[in-house]
């Protein structure tokens, strides 16, 4: 019957792994980059007991469930052991009756027949009652750790995400997560049960007859060498098959993903070329997997039959000269032929547990990874705040940061939100190496719109994070109407401030739940007036679906600058005190985004808005104009000013409309430009370049 | 489908089928002459105490075993060797086929789902055929085998088999008709956690900018609880399914004693038979039983098969000219004209592009400008024949493209598109892919061009060995790991290096800050000498220098002339102009 357990196993196990992708998984292993396509091979884990334990662990809370299990499992192999002997015993009613010529003792036989059927029932009721509360408890256990890894990543600091793989990242939360429940329900079972199958067996066959059970026993290190040799090589080449698997499909994917540019350039037989190659290479290699690992089978059955003859033989010998019945060998033979199929199934749920733990070491390592601080206990470096050059808010966060902080007591916002944004002294680098702002001053009066300038990598992304405490500075403070935000919730801060990302990140789901994202309760009303304002409502209507189309990953039914007036309308929904805009309008044609434009200025009345944009046409219109450059800002004013000042904006402007004229100029312009622009950086400092009448940097 | 693509695939492979089916014909008749042989030896050894008699069956036992385990190795070989083989095909097939769609072919799948197509789909027909010649063909002879050994036993106790059978067939047939659609679901269940979890992750900064971490945990919560209670209804269907086999099979084994034992009271059979018989009972039920189970391969294999027949039946409708004609490729750039083109996708009412005429000349640049949606892609992809014109010719040098082959095209045309896409692999590899023969020198003089040197220079990636730098440094695919601009920086210069006579510049410059575009334009302008230039925009400040500007509505015409001209004579340049500058502005 433990035959029957293995292939009651065997079709859910078999058929996860690499074989259950679907598109939505390929996309993502696409993200995380080609060479993790070998992602579902087995894997190792670095620390396999500690993690091993710990997964163990996870089973704390269901110690009363797993006793049962246990005890469950316990009543049901002994009773699945002992049957055989029973029916061994019936076998010897029918032989003795045959040989004495007596006839056979028919009450004798259905009294034994009928209590080895009701002990397989019994032990079937109780195997089913083991396995269905040991799948509640794995389900349950798998449950919680969703959830956990959900809230973790909830608490994650946005600097994770920014220096890990965010396909890792996927991976870790979604397949090594089915990698464990595979592990849990189906290895654990298995294992404990094959275990005390083997020791049941074990114990029965001796107890028949020693020389019997030591020749049962010489076919088990047979099949221990076997399976280890095979297995050990075959998951070697199963290892080889997912990496040239792997290969093949980053192969397929960018061949198919760039397929426009294979074409253009004509590659398409060199492309192919790789690609027979791969395929060739995946072929050896998942033919030589198939071939190994098919061999356990027949090899563990001939090694079943080994016994079996041996068995046949010597127990033929020993009833001959009466040492054993009939029934007795019969009995042994059932036993010898459960004793392997466990064996096996040891071996392959090794395998399935091993590459199990692997994948909880890798979520235990997500969970354990360092979290933000939470609302409340916000703590500082000691002494931030004050003045402090940039070397030295860039050195105490790097070195004596945990000895020098201090807690910052919690706030609260009360009244309406004036929006007010003040910048002292602040001080922020990614990484300790390198600092990106080491001193930025600067105050946003309530109502006001403040446009950001300069060029990629000058931190206008990172100063508007930093109002969103999508990090957390180094030195200085950030006060919201006189408030310093780290004092305040998060939730407190974000849910002030309506931002329209760079990226214009959609959720799956139709126009309309994209836009009601900004706030929940909005009615469809209201989100249709948030739509017209923005211009989606112009765009929606051409689409046959209206708000109710699904917007999709890939799909090409919304394009990149519909996605951004999307998200700019949920943006405009959500009716933040303060506003931030990214780049919002980058992939709008520039007379939409003068549209746009109105109707963001219609939103920006009354609130603080800061507005980082590429082309110059967006910010024109600002109160004050930033412009940065290498983390500081180097020059501030409104455009009037900013022009008559000739410095960093001026040549930005003039570079930008410049290309109608003499080229010559443009040049000299140009490379005057690239000139001066370290100059002017080491120069300004502090300093603003224009004497601006409302917002100046603090002295 | 699923037919269709075996018969054919598995064409080249009928020796080796039927190899697989002679081997396991004689695995199983190995397999079922064991049994018999057993009861050899309890019947005419054992009953008599002859111990020469069991020594010598016994060998034979022996000898039959090695057969038995040679062939199903064989066996193993063969199907491996077929199952392997035919998905190698089936991949090389797709992948031959799909390089040969049009840009029209490939929007209509989309990439992801042609991957899927190729790789996962092939992969479960593959498993399909490896099982089915592994185990699969096992199942009939076994049973056919086992009964025929069953009823040579002992004819009288056949009638159990026929009902045995049945009763295990129920059994796992109903569990399995019950479990698969739950595995559908469980599928579904899914892809649904995984695309919160990866929308979490992806739009994080949307998630905590709006504070919606507790929505998102609702959403979550309910995906896994879902997930969960699909998991927990598998698994309590998977925990019948053991006991309730053992209950059935127990049942059989007592049936065999009760009866037989009547029989061999009776002196219609022996001992030893009744062993043998219930050996055999057990393996035909063991086949039955396997059967079953792989049937629940079917369904998958099923839509797999539709998937990838529906590629291998696409026609791509681009095809290469009978005879191409050639360009003199003398003499710089190559003129570009449009005569009376209008394009429409197929099925859609209304035409992307309706009556384009205008000629690119060589050494002068052509700027295309106009609202999202006016077609202006749609346009420079005709030139490149990404498509084909509804109507009306597009013509490279007076030859319309589409006499042309494929190589002569891409010789004379270089499109960066709108979307700069990198291979995986060193920056070197992805410049040369214009031009494999290219040096370093080319390369680095194509960076200069670009405005990618000193990003380049500057990068260092982990190489195989030791850190790789410069040109040896890698991308990952589809360059995610390098900013917007310089991804397109070095789609620029890997146009450059193929160093065309025609270059088409899909809105290439977007991501670059104005500094840069200015810079790079400027190199380009002395890079590209004699060379025709196309290029589409968006920014105004990009194109006012060109020969010519096409202003596109609507997938017409709508203005053209130089920046100059146009703003005299056309009111939509003059929106679009109005809506960068300010009025009054030097412009």
């Amino acid at each position: 019957m433990s035959e029957k357990k293995t292939s009651s196993t065997k079709p859910a196990g078999s058929s996860t792994d690499l074989t259950e992708l679907t598109e939505r998984e390929i996309l993502e292993m696409q993200d995380s980059m080609g060479s993790e396509w070998g992602e579902s091979a087995p894997r190792k884990a670095k620390a396999f007991w500690p993690s091993a334990l710990r997964l163990a662990g996870t089973f704390r809370d269901h110690k009363l469930g797993l006793s049962i299990v246990l005890a469950f499992g316990l009543i049901s192999t002994a009773l699945s052991v002992w049957a055989p002997l029973i029916l061994g015993d019936a076998m010897d009613v029918i032989f003795d009756g045959f040989l004495s010529g007596e006839g056979i003792a028919f009450d004798a036989l259905g009294r034994l027949l009928l209590a080895v059927l009701a002990m397989y029932v019994v032990a079937a009721v109780f195997d089913w009652l083991q396995g269905r509360l040991l799948n509640d408890v794995v389900m349950r256990i798998v449950y919680v750790l969703r959830e956990r890894i959900e809230a973790k990543v909830n608490r994650l600091p946005l600097r994770y995400f920014d220096t890990h793989q965010r396909g890792d990242l996927l991976s870790r939360t979604t397949n090594d997560v089915d990698n464990v429940q595979t592990a849990l329900q189906q290895a654990f079972a298995s294992l404990v049960y094959a275990v005390l199958t083997i020791v049941g067996i074990t114990v029965m066959m001796f107890w028949l007859s020693w020389q019997l059970a030591l020749i049962a026993l010489i076919a088990l290190p047979i099949s221990a060498v076997a399976i280890a040799l095979i297995g050990s090589k075959s998951q070697q080449l199963f290892t080889a098959q997912w990496r040239h698997t792997g290969r093949l499909n980053g192969h397929v994917e960018e061949s198919f993903t760039g397929h426009d540019l294979v074409t253009v350039f004509d590659r398409q037989d060199s492309m192919r070329e790789e690609f027979d190659e791969r395929n060739e290479e995946l072929w050896e290699a998942s033919f030589k997997a198939q071939f190994y690992s098919g061999m356990i089978m027949p090899i563990m059955q001939w090694v079943t039959y080994l016994g079996y003859v041996g068995i046949a033989v010597v127990g033929g010998l020993r009833i001959a000269s009466g040492q054993m019945s009939l029934g007795q060998v019969t009995a042994f033979i059932q036993y010898s032929r459960e004793f392997n199929a466990p064996l096996g199934e040891v071996a392959g749920m090794a395998n399935m547990l091993i590459s199990g733990v692997a994948s909880a070491e890798r979520i235990f390592e997500l969970l354990d990874a360092e979290e933000q601080e939470a609302d409340g206990e916000i703590t500082a470096p000691s002494g931030a705040g004050g003045a402090g050059t940039a070397a030295a808010g860039a050195d105490s966060s790097a070195d004596g940061a945990v000895a020098t902080r201090r807690r910052i007591a919690r706030a609260e916002l009360t009244g309406p939100t004036r929006g007010r944004i003040e910048f002292d002294h602040v001080a922020f680098s990614y990484t300790r190496e390198k600092s990106l702002i080491s001193d930025l001053s600067l105050v946003a009066e309530p109502g006001q719109t403040i446009a950001i300038v300069g060029p990629t990598g000058a931190g206008k992304t990172t100063l508007v994070n930093l109002i969103m405490r999508f990090y957390e500075i180094d030195a200085g403070q950030i006060r919201l109407d006189g408030v310093d935000i780290r004092a305040l919730d998060r939730g407190a801060v974000r849910s002030r401030v309506g931002m329209v990302l760079q990226d214009a990140v959609l959720f799956g789901g139709t126009i309309r739940e994209n836009i009601r994202y900004g706030r929940l309760d909005a009615s469809d009303e209201e989100v249709v007036a948030a739509a017209t304002a923005t211009f989606v409502d112009r765009f929606v209507h051409t689409l046959p679906e209206g708000y109710d189309t699904v917007v999709e990953d890939e799909g090409a039914n919304v394009s990149a600058g519909e996605r951004q007036l999307i998200t700019i309308a949920r943006a405009f929904l959500a009716d933040p005190a303060l506003l931030i805009l990214d780049e919002a309008t980058s992939s709008v044609d520039t007379r939409t985004e003068v549209l746009v434009q109105e109707a963001m200025a219609a939103l920006r009345t009354d609130r603080t808005s800061f507005v980082i944009a590429h082309r110059l046409s967006t910010i024109r219109d600002a109160d004050v104009i930033l412009v940065m450059e290498h983390g500081d800002i180097v020059e501030l004013g409104s455009h009037e000013q900013l022009l008559e000042a000739e410095g960093a904006y001026h040549r930005l402007y003039w570079s930008q409309f410049a290309a109608g004229t003499d080229p010559d100029e443009d040049e000299a312009v140009l490379e005057g430009s690239l000139g001066v622009t370290g100059e002017i950086a080491a120069v300004t400092g502090e300093t603003p370049v224009v004497p601006g009448e409302a917002p100046t940097t603090e002295a | 489908m699923l037919w269709t693509l075996l018969r054919h695939h598995l064409r080249p492979y009928l020796p080796h089928v039927a190899a697989v089916i002679v081997l396991q014909l004689a695995t199983i008749l190995a397999t079922l002459y064991l049994p018999s042989l057993n009861a050899d030896i309890i019947d005419n050894g054992v009953a008599t105490g002859d111990t020469d008699y069991i020594w010598r069956v016994g060998g034979l036992m022996l000898i039959v075993a090695m057969v038995q385990v040679i062939t199903a190795i064989a066996s193993v070989w063969f199907g491996a060797r077929v199952s392997m083989g035919m998905g190698r095909d089936i991949r090389r097939s797709i992948f031959t086929r799909v390089g040969r769609f049009s840009t029209e072919e490939m929007g209509r799948y989309g990439a992801p789902t042609l991957i899927t197509r190729a790789t996962n789909d092939v992969q479960q027909v593959q498993m399909l055929v490896l099982m089915t010649l592994n185990f699969m063909v096992m199942v009939p002879i076994m049973s056919i085998g086992g009964i025929v050994m069953a009823i040579r036993e002992d004819p009288g106790l056949s009638w159990l088999v026929w009902v045995a059978v049945p009763v295990l067939v129920l059994i796992v047939g109903l569990l399995v008709t019950r479990l698969m659609p739950l595995f559908q679901r469980m599928q579904d269940n899914i892809d649904s956690i995984n695309s919160v979890m990866r929308e979490q992750i992806m739009g994080i900064r949307v998630v905590r900018a709006f504070v919606r971490e507790r929505h998102e945990t609702a959403r979550f919560e309910s995906a896994n609880a879902t997930l969960t209670v699909t998991s927990v209804r598998i698994g309590r269907l998977f925990v019948i399914m053991g006991p309730a086999i053992t209950v059935v099979l127990h049942l059989a084994t007592a049936a065999v004693l009760w009866f037989g034992g009547h029989r061999v009271d009776a002196g219609l059979v022996q001992v030893g038979a009744l062993t043998a018989f219930m050996q055999y009972l057990l393996q035909i039920l063991m086949a039955v039983m396997m059967g079953t189970f792989m049937m629940m391969m079917f369904p998958r294999a099923i839509i797999s098969a539709r998937r990838i027949q529906e590629v291998l039946q696409t026609r791509p409708t681009l095809a290469e000219p009978a005879r191409p004609l050639a360009l003199d490729a003398a003499g710089g750039g190559a003129a570009v004209e449009f005569r009376g083109v209008t394009f429409a996708y197929p099925g859609a009412a209304a035409p992307v592009l309706d009556g384009i005429s205008f000629t690119a000349e060589p050494g002068k640049t052509t700027a295309i400008i106009g609202s999202t949606g006016a077609g202006k892609t749609t346009l420079v992809s005709l030139i490149p024949r990404l498509h084909d014109a509804t109507s009306g010719q597009v013509l490279l040098d007076g030859v319309p493209v589409t006499d042309l082959a494929r190589a002569t095209i891409a010789e004379t045309v270089g499109l960066v598109p709108q979307k700069p896409y990198l291979f995986s692999g060193t920056i070197a590899h992805n410049l040369r892919f214009g031009d494999p023969t290219a040096d370093d020198e080319r390369l680095w003089h194509a960076l200069d061009v670009a405005q990618g040197t000193e990003f380049v220079q500057d990068r260092t990636t982990d190489g195989a060995e030791s850190a790789a730098t410069g040109l040896e440094s890698t991308v990952s695919q589809g360059g995610t790991d390098v900013s917007g601009g310089q991804r397109q920086r070095l789609c620029i210069a890997r146009t450059l290096v193929a160093a065309p006579r025609v270059y088409v510049f899909d809105d290439s410059f977007s991501a670059l800050d104005v500094t840069t575009d200015a810079l790079v334009r400027e190199g380009l302008d002395h890079h590209t000498h004699g060379a025709t230039t196309i290029i589409v925009a968006q920014r105004i400040s990009t194109i006012t220098g060109a020969d010519q500007i096409l202003v596109l509505e609507e997938g017409k015409i709508v203005g053209r002339g130089t920046h100059e001209q146009l703003l005299e004579s056309s009111q939509t340049y003059r929106e679009i102009v109005d809506s960068q500058t300010t009025v009054g502005e030097p412009a």
